[in-house]
């Protein structure tokens, strides 16, 4: 299972990252929240899968085997910071084509050629 | 103590400020005092170091590398501080009269404290690192002090070349350093010297010597790296003197001879420092003779007396390596005294232009008599001591074929005859500075100040350094025993039992000198006639051309290069972060194989759902890279989400996939408010992504989804760890009595973790509600409309997703980037 849990990491990883490379913000966003779904599975995967019972203490059984409860808790944390950085550049997204009237990254960057 | 004595300077320079404002004008008289310290403790030093003694102290400093910072005084390093300090105080008495109480007083004194300290702690260094650091510092307080009138451009010019050209011979002897290190494993000179051998041998000894080598003729202003030594004149005359002539340029001939034992005595060392010695020799001579400027002069002729010192290295003889320390003594001496002379002839009449001065002589005569030896002796003319060490030199010059230059075969024999070309020319100018300006006719009366006598405060070390040509020339021995014997010793590593004299009898040398006197005679004779034809040919060589290029053209290059990677495109910003981090990761997993270490004996079998739900996260992830229709995009992102959250439920983590579907709930929903919000066509780029980036950045996709593939299952399969599960699986019920391990673990063992987690959640609350309420002020003062009205002309229709942004007047108008989230 580890190997097919691996193989979606890389499509995922590899769609997040080519919606990042793009102009819109939307597509960017969406990007990052690819890129966060295959860092929650590679964390989980990392541990080792199924090898054991959830990691909950059922009182009277001695000596249960559970999985691995660390990436758990670890990614439990990280699903709630992916939803507050997801929220967050949403309105960013909101706001930005408020103030600029573009959700084109290519024209938020104004014009580099006065410069130089 | 002397440690200390190297760094009394350094902290002279922290008081000097402080002084200045204290002692205004007379701050020269305390600055004084340093460098008679330091004459005065070194002398006393000299019995010592003469009886063999080597005086070394070590501080501890970077231990873990072996470096101290280590002072050690042997005989050659006594030669060279000798003069620095000799030289600094003469120089220090000159400058209280020479610049005048508007000046930056306290910047010069400073700066030039810098200086001495520095060039101290170069020349009794016990390792190459102190000694690479205080050589880094001596070229800063070079630029500083030639960049000493910063209001006028030349001299900015000329301490920018100077400082290019310096530091760049510096990193190559910090690299020359690395590789010496890599070889023989230490720093130390002592250590070094018995490691000569093996340094010899090593393949990397051809590098090693090269590299320092560049180091040391950009310090002592060699060709090709000369160029910025003439510019340097722009400096203050007591700097051009102290730096530019008598201690800072001979760094590089103490480097040479410090490294003599350790890297001396071959065929590559010899025929590289006599090349450039000679050339140099030869071109500084040449050279001299086109200028107008006296400084000018004296700086080719500083170039071209430090080329025959460095070619005496070359030679490598024994008597060849006296001679070069005989005549690093004379050089200071006669250098020094006259650029101290030309100061005051600078001070006196205003210019130091020789077609406007001539006839000076009547009434400056002390200053004549200074420039009679110190030009004297440089021209080689008995009874000097600078006509001792040329004989040496010719003598030398003539015996080179028979040296360790043998391997140049009959080209060794051109050698005598370049020096004798060289010395011509030298005694031409030599003279020609003496004679045209203090003779030639009447007084001058076309400079702009009426000339007159300088000051006794000006003249007196002046005198007292050019009286040293002739002390030096009654007791030649004495002086060679005094100070020469150690140095001597140090860098041959045996005694030398050196005899100086006059009169050795009808000997080559002195038919080489006969000869130079005699055509110098002839073609001072024609003086005029020799200059127009030097003139006539074009002074800009190929190195200033190269610098002249590099100065415009590197800044060019690196804009260019600057422009194409700050480009103000977010998207290649993001491009480039991700290939430094495939370079960086995905470099080494290529060069060392990682997929040849994935372990895949030890997997979690696979059963048919698991299946099912990789093929619909896979078909819905592609389809979001592929669609153009937002919804559905959005709506393909949650299917993936709610994959990843069954996924949890299998692997066994029924928190996780609680969470995970009540947060991929919540934020499809934000995405389709967003979307709203949003101008229709979200995903169609505009300007459309050409289809050859389109390609990159798949490429780079795929890339990157190998490297997570990879690292997951590298990760999976590793065992370098024991797993430490165990103790939160023991102590959650025990410790903190919960029955469910994650829970326990979150709010529990990894507490602190959650309120971090809380805070990142808190602050983009904060984030957000900051934002949208800002925006709403903004907009309200900007415009003097209720936000609600703006909100209702945003969109009309928010079923077919149209916005209507010709009805909004705030887009009209405002182009500039103004983040909200700025005020935070």
């Amino acid at each position: 299972m580890e190997l097919l849990i691996a193989i979606l990491v890389g499509i995922l990883f590899a769609v997040g990252v080519y919606m990042m490379l793009s102009h819109k913000l939307l597509k960017i966003i969406i990007g990052t929240a690819f890129l966060s779904h295959g860092t929650l599975l590679m964390l989980m995967t990392v541990g080792k899968l199924k090898r054991g019972a959830p990691p909950i203490i059922v009182d009277g059984v001695e000596d249960a085997v559970y999985v691995d409860p660390i990436p758990q808790a670890l990614i439990l944390t990280a699903i709630v910071i992916g939803f507050a950085t997801t929220a967050f550049s949403l309105v960013l997204a909101y706001r930005c084509y408020q103030e600029l009237g573009t959700d084109e990254t290519e024209q938020m960057r104004g014009d580099f050629t006065d410069e130089h | 103590m002397l440690l200390g004595l190297v760094l009394l300077p350094f902290a002279a320079a922290f008081l000097m400020p402080l002084l200045s404002k204290i002692l205004k004008n007379k701050v020269g008289y305390a600055a004084v005092l340093v460098p008679l310290v330091l004459f005065a403790s070194f002398l006393s030093l000299l019995p010592k170091v003469n009886a063999g003694e080597h005086i070394a102290y070590a501080l501890h400093w970077i231990p873990t590398l072996g470096v101290d910072l280590a002072v050690r005084l042997d005989g050659l390093s006594l030669l060279f501080v000798l003069l620095i300090s000799g030289i600094g105080l003469a120089v220090m008495v000159y400058s209280i009269f020479y610049l005048g109480a508007k000046e930056r007083l306290g910047n010069f004194y400073t700066f030039i404290m810098l200086f001495m300290g520095a060039m101290l702690g170069v020349c009794t260094s016990a390792n190459l690192v102190c000694m690479y650091l205080f050589w880094e510092l001596t070229s800063v307080s070079s630029f500083l002090l030639i960049g000493f009138w910063y209001e006028k451009e030349n001299p900015r010019l000329g301490a920018q070349k100077a400082l290019l050209v310096t530091m760049a011979g510096g990193f190559c002897i910090l690299a020359g350093i690395i590789l010496i290190y890599r070889v023989a494993g230490t720093f130390a000179f002592d250590e070094l010297i018995a490691q000569a051998d093996l340094i010899q041998a090593s393949p990397l000894y051809p590098a090693i010597v090269i590299l320092l080598l560049i180091g040391a003729f950009a310090k002592s202003a060699q060709v090709p790296f000369h160029i910025w030594l003439p510019t340097a004149m722009e400096a203050p005359t007591p700097i051009s003197c102290y730096l530019h002539s008598a201690t800072m340029v001979k760094a590089g001939i103490y480097l040479i001879a410090r490294m003599t034992p350790i890297l001396g005595g071959t065929a590559m060392w010899g025929g590289i420092i006599t090349v450039v010695g000679l050339t140099s020799l030869l071109f500084g001579s040449l050279m001299a003779i086109r200028q107008f400027d006296m400084k000018g002069i004296l700086a080719y002729s500083t170039i071209s007396q430090l080329g025959l010192i460095i070619s005496l290295f070359g030679f490598g003889t024994d008597a060849a390596i006296a001679g070069g320390l005989f005549h690093l003594l004379n050089h200071s001496t006669f250098k020094g005294s006259l650029f101290l002379m030309t100061g005051i002839v600078d001070h006196q009449t205003g210019t130091r232009d020789t077609r406007l001065l001539h006839g000076l002589g009547k009434v400056m005569p002390l200053s004549a008599l200074v420039a009679c030896i110190g030009s004297f002796s440089m021209a080689g003319l008995p009874p000097f001591s600078g006509f001792l060490s040329k004989e040496m030199f010719m003598e030398a010059a003539e015996q080179a074929h028979a040296s360790n230059l043998a391997f140049m075969g009959d080209l060794a024999y051109l050698i005598p005859f370049v020096a004798v070309v060289a010395s011509i020319f030298t005694f031409v100018y030599s003279i020609a500075l003496f004679f045209k300006i203090f003779f030639g006719g009447e007084t001058t009366t076309t400079t702009p100040k009426q000339p007159k006598e300088g000051s006794l405060g000006m003249l007196i070390p002046a005198l007292c350094l050019v009286s040293f040509n002739i002390i030096i020339a009654l007791f030649p021995n004495a002086a060679a025993g005094l100070v020469l014997k150690g140095a001597i010793n140090s860098v041959i590593g045996h005694g030398y039992d050196m005899h100086i004299a006059f009169w050795h009898g009808i000997t080559p040398a002195l038919i080489m000198t006969l000869i130079v006197v005699g055509l110098g005679l002839f073609v001072y004779w024609h003086y005029d006639w020799v200059k127009n034809l030097f003139l006539s040919y074009s002074s800009r060589i190929g190195a200033e051309k190269f610098y002249q290029k590099f100065l415009h053209g590197f800044p060019a290059l690196t804009g260019k290069l600057t422009d194409l990677q700050i480009n103000g495109r977010l998207s290649d910003y993001v491009a480039f972060t991700l290939c430094g981090a495939l370079l960086l990761v995905l470099g080494p997993m290529i060069y060392y194989n990682a997929w040849s270490h994935i372990d895949i004996s030890d997997l979690a079998p696979v059963d048919a759902l698991e299946i099912v739900l990789a093929v619909v996260a896979t078909c819905a992830a592609l389809f979001v890279a592929l669609t153009k229709r937002r919804i559905w995009a959005i709506l393909a992102l949650s299917v993936v989400g709610y994959c990843v959250s069954f996924y949890f439920v299998l692997m066994r983590a029924p928190d996780l996939a609680l969470t995970q579907l009540m947060v991929e709930t919540i934020s499809t929903v934000l995405y389709l408010l967003a979307l709203y919000k949003l101008p229709y066509g979200m995903l169609s780029n505009n300007p459309p992504i050409p289809n050859g980036r389109r390609t990159i950045n798949a490429l780079i996709g795929c890339l990157v989804g190998l490297m997570g593939f990879t690292v997951c299952m590298l990760g999976q399969g590793c065992k370098y760890f024991d797993s430490i599960a165990w103790y939160y699986n023991e102590n959650s019920l025990k410790l903190a009595g919960g029955h469910n391990i994650v829970n326990v673990t979150i709010v529990d063992f990894r507490g602190f973790d959650t309120m971090g987690e809380i805070t990142v959640l808190s602050l983009a609350a904060i984030g957000v509600y900051i934002m949208i309420k800002l925006g709403r002020n903004h907009l309200y003062d900007r415009h003097g409309v209720e936000p609600e009205e703006e909100q209702k002309t945003e969109f009309n229709d928010a079923g077919n997703d149209t916005v209507v942004i010709e009805t909004d007047p705030y887009f009209q108008d405002d182009n500039d980037l103004q983040f909200p989230i700025s005020p935070l």
